[in-house]
């Protein structure tokens, strides 16, 4: 819109070119998309102000303001088009990306998900035991001044004890419900359960120290002396308790004793290579690696090259003129694309049973088609044709619009015969549109997860192999090693999924490269 | 004219920015008004969240909202359907978890090991009135993390109009069941999911009636993760055993039965017997099918059929923000007797309780014969290192089930255990 503005100093000597006219659906829409900005950075505003998180709530009041700089003035026109896009590049490409390398210098996963503090509070909390012999004492709340105290009574004497921070003392004069519970003290407001809750963090917070440990409050109407077992000590960075001393093992994110024995709780440390270390060391992973990668690369390419032939087939076929009733066909040619890919690649698992199968029915057949590594591959490759070819066939059909006809005409008026002229006219000329779009669907197929571990869980596998199956791409193989055996390995995750996305990343390079020289024979 | 325009956006642009800016101020008493709003309303503070799965979020509501009107707080139950562990675990790390969790008690080991969850401490009465089952699977290091509230485990589920007498041997089980097929009135000699993965849970009972175990003992009794023992010879006679059970010996264990289509064979009457938990009984009621329930049987002169037994549990999380009510409930309140009989008439799995148990026998026979079946039942190990077991025992055990080596099979469950759980 600066462009307004320039034009409107020559405006006078020069014949104005036609101005972008302001219609009532550009003003609604661009005053629907600043308030729902707004709506946002106001919704976000309450909760970073109780955190008190003042730089990101700066970051914030920053953001509103180049938002409103930029759509609410005539300036600043490229940026305009260029922010949004570029906002949610970051947010939705490099952010994630840069997370996940990050995260493959970690050992963040179960065990190792917080930080150092976090695993000494819950290893401290963890180790409290009930002093043996200890009484199991009815808690009431109470107030002596502004102070809160416990009441605490032991249920078989029936003794009153005053707690507070100091310590435990009798306490004489106390009247006692019917429950135990203390109804009056003399100088002291005793809570009721609502102004308890109320202060419920207070009570929770609170601790009468004892001979042999602390008491504590066990919910709102009991309390309990306990003792933590294993105890922190700053000095010599270790936990010492019952059974031995644990030395911080920052290199692990442990507390290890001498036996090399750990705590169950670690935190998260930083572990340099190491993840891709064992990644390209470790026997189970690297032996069956090149196998894996084979299958993975014939399964994205059969899937595609396949889903792509038939996809193109039935357009050809509904795309010539003496066709007739193409609309119910093409309804029916896209409802597997219309279903959703999950539920029914679960029915087609079902399907391919044995014994129940629909598709040993109908064939009078006795095969276990997911139990065999031969029928299990093809019928995976099957499944992800059935489920593939509905959007092969709708990108063809829209490519297909775009070539004149009066070609394949010529080339039929000086001679080719129809399959001359598809292989030499309409193919070619298709390819140019859509191999890209065959590039991202061999991406996507590549990590196709769903496809097979909704399906074949990546099996048969071979009883001398329970780690790697015969159907297993690189991403479900993966995936059982990172959160199968040792629970959630998001760490050694992070650095597999760098290794996939740097071969993804290769194969795509390579493959439009060759679709430039392509485009450039065809253009 | 355009002029102006340029005026009005700039204007525009500084009220937008001062709203977004100095919404600060107005907003932060909003924001705290707004959190206790609802509690202020009902005379005090706090709210406390519950997570559940779908099945319990209904059962539990009024006993929530009886919780909260009593201690003057809102009680939120939040219904989580998917992945219950691992987003529990993800939202706590964030803070945004809630203060009471419900989920199986073989989690526990995880969520220690996590500083997931904090230890429950359960008076001597309150212990006493549990089965002691139930509060064994919820002591993990000598430690309760949690109150047990319901128990399942698995049992042998008869057609009685098939097979009036419950089998008192595997052998007789599956001599009855061969019979049956033998006269076309069943398709399958028995229904116990395997699939192409194979099934630990429901085949545990019958391997350990061979002689197969998972663990070692460690001094304390707990098992032990060092001493993996799928590759000893008493395991490997116990896969040779399911060799003989599986589709080149006795067919009774076949791949193409999973946990799919197990329950909805037998209610269709292709199967007189059923392994299955209490969740197949709605299922099996509905078809019509006369059935009886009873432990599965062992072989002859083998050791006891054991089944996992599985404890569903209240935990309190460690990050949760109201602690001191959190204890309240799981401590002190669901250890109620009607608490335990609404959960269970949402979803009938027989309760921890056993007042409540004694109740439910009176109206429901199923509860009483699976607790029975269970009695011997181990429970599951809550150590981390079982997620290690389950695949590759599955994968062995579909090995044998096909008829593949079962000492190699056993040979390879045992190496790869070991390897993930680095015993070299």
């Amino acid at each position: 819109m600066s462009l307004d503005v320039r034009e409107a100093g020559r405006a006078a000597a020069t014949p104005a070119r036609p101005r972008r006219e302001i219609t009532t659906a550009f003003v609604v829409s661009r005053i629907a998309v600043l308030a729902v900005t707004a709506a946002i950075l106001l919704y976000a505003v309450p909760p970073l102000v109780a955190a008190e998180s003042w730089t990101a709530l700066a970051l914030l009041c920053a953001a509103a303001a180049a938002v409103a700089c930029l759509y609410l003035t005539r300036r600043f026109v490229p940026a305009k088009y260029l922010v949004p896009g570029t906002v949610f590049l970051l947010a939705f490409q490099v952010f994630p990306v840069a997370y996940t390398v990050t995260t493959a210098f970690t050992n963040f996963g179960d065990g190792h998900r917080g930080s150092k503090a976090e695993a000494v509070t819950a290893i401290e909390a963890g180790s409290v035991r009930q002093a043996p012999g200890s009484p199991e004492y009815g808690l009431t709340p109470a107030l002596r001044g502004e102070e809160l105290v416990f009441l605490l009574v032991d249920p078989k004497t029936k003794q009153v004890s005053l707690g507070t921070a100091d310590g435990l003392t009798p306490l004489a004069g106390a009247e006692l419900g019917l429950t135990g519970k203390v109804v009056a003290a003399p100088g002291l407001t005793v809570l009721k359960a609502p102004e308890a809750a109320a202060r419920a963090a207070d009570i929770s917070a609170m601790a009468v120290p004892t001979d042999g440990g602390l008491i504590k409050a066990n919910g709102l109407s009991r309390a309990v002396e306990g003792r933590a077992t294993l105890t922190y000590d700053a000095a010599c960075d270790c936990v010492r308790g019952d059974g031995g001393t644990w030395a911080a093992d920052e290199e692990q994110g442990y507390f290890v004793n001498a036996r090399g024995e750990h705590l169950a709780q670690g935190w998260q440390v930083n572990v340099g290579l190491d993840n891709f270390a064992r990644a390209l060391t470790d026997r189970t992973i690297s032996g069956y690696f090149l196998g894996v990668l084979g299958w993975n690369v014939i399964f994205a390419l059969a899937s595609v090259l396949g889903t792509f032939a038939l996809g193109m087939a039935v357009a050809l076929a509904l795309h010539h003129p003496r066709m007739r009733g193409t609309k119910v066909y093409r309804i029916a040619v896209i409802l597997p694309y219309a279903m959703p890919s999950f539920a029914m690649l679960l029915v087609w698992r079902d399907l391919f049973n044995r014994d129940f199968g629909l598709v040993n029915q109908m064939l009078g057949a006795h095969v276990d088609w997911l139990g065999e590594p031969g029928t299990a591959r093809l019928g995976v490759i099957l499944v992800n044709l059935w489920l593939g070819f509905p959007y092969m066939f709708l990108v063809t059909t829209g490519a297909l619009q775009a070539i004149p006809r009066e070609l394949t005409e010529a080339a039929a008026i000086d001679g080719a015969t129809p399959w001359r002229a598809f292989r030499r006219v309409t193919l070619p000329l298709l390819l140019v549109a859509l191999t890209p779009l065959l590039i991202s669907s061999f991406a996507f197929n590549f990590n196709n997860f769903n496809a097979i571990a909704l399906t074949t869980e990546g099996g048969p596998f071979p009883a001398a192999s329970p780690q790697v199956g015969s159907t297993d791409l690189l991403i479900t193989y993966t995936f059982r090693l990172a959160f199968g055996a040792g629970g959630a390995q998001f760490g050694f995750a992070a650095a597999i999924s760098v290794f996939i996305f740097t071969i993804v990343a290769l194969i795509s390079a390579v493959a439009f490269r060759r679709t430039r020289k392509q485009e450039e024979v065809y253009a | 004219m355009r002029k102006r325009a340029l005026g009005v956006a700039a204007l525009a642009t500084l009220a937008f920015t001062a709203t977004a800016c100095g919404g600060s101020e107005p907003a932060a008493p909003a924001a705290t008004s707004g959190a206790s709003a609802p509690a202020s309303s009902a005379a005090g503070g706090g709210t406390l969240v519950i997570w559940a799965d779908p099945s319990r979020v209904q059962p539990l509501k009024p006993f929530a909202d009886a919780f909260g009107k009593e201690n003057g707080v809102t009680v939120e139950v939040k219904e989580i359907s998917k992945d219950n562990q691992q987003t529990f675990l993800t939202a706590s790390q964030q803070g945004s978890g809630p203060d009471i969790m419900i989920g199986a008690h073989d989690w526990i080991g995880n969520l220690v090991q996590n500083g997931a969850i904090d230890p429950v401490t359960l008076t001597e009465e309150q212990k006493a009135a549990f089965s002691e089952k139930a509060v064994q699977a919820v002591t993990f290091n000598g430690q309760i993390y949690g109150a047990p509230y319901a128990v399942e485990n698995i049992a042998l589920i008869r057609n009685t109009e098939l097979a009036p007498d419950a089998p008192a041997t595997i052998e007789d089980m599956i001599a009855k069941g061969k019979q049956l097929k033998a006269d076309g009135k069943v398709k399958e000699v028995l229904c116990l999911p395997v699939g192409q993965k194979g099934d630990a849970f429901h085949v545990y009972p019958i391997f350990a009636s061979a002689g197969g175990a998972l663990f070692g003992t460690t001094a304390t009794g707990d098992p032990d993760p060092k001493k993996v023992l799928l590759g000893a010879p008493d395991s490997v006679k116990a896969f040779e055993k399911l060799k003989d059970l599986g589709e080149k010996g006795d067919g009774a264990l076949r791949t193409s039965i999973t946990n799919e289509n197990y329950i909805v064979n037998f209610s269709g009457g292709k199967c007189a017997y059923l392994v299955s938990g209490p969740w197949a009984i709605a299922d099996i009621k509905k078809a019509g099918v006369s059935y009886d329930i009873s432990a599965v049987p062992s072989f002859k002169g083998g050791k006891p059929a054991t089944p996992f037994v599985g404890v569903q549990t209240f935990f309190v999380a460690s990050k949760g923000k109201s602690k001191a009510l959190a204890q309240e409930f799981v401590a002190n309140y669901v250890t109620n007797v009607d608490v335990a009989m609404a959960l269970y008439k949402a979803d009938p799995r027989p309760p921890a309780l056993t007042a409540a148990l004694q109740q439910v026998q009176a109206e429901d026979p199923d509860a009483a014969k699976f607790m029975e079946a269970g009695k011997e039942g181990m429970p599951m190990p809550a150590i981390p290192e079982m997620a290690a077991i389950w695949e590759p025992f599955g994968i062995a055990e579909n090995a044998a089930v096909k008829g593949g080596d079962a000492a190699e099979a056993a040979a390879a469950a045992q190496k790869a255990i070991d390897g993930a759980l680095k015993n070299n």
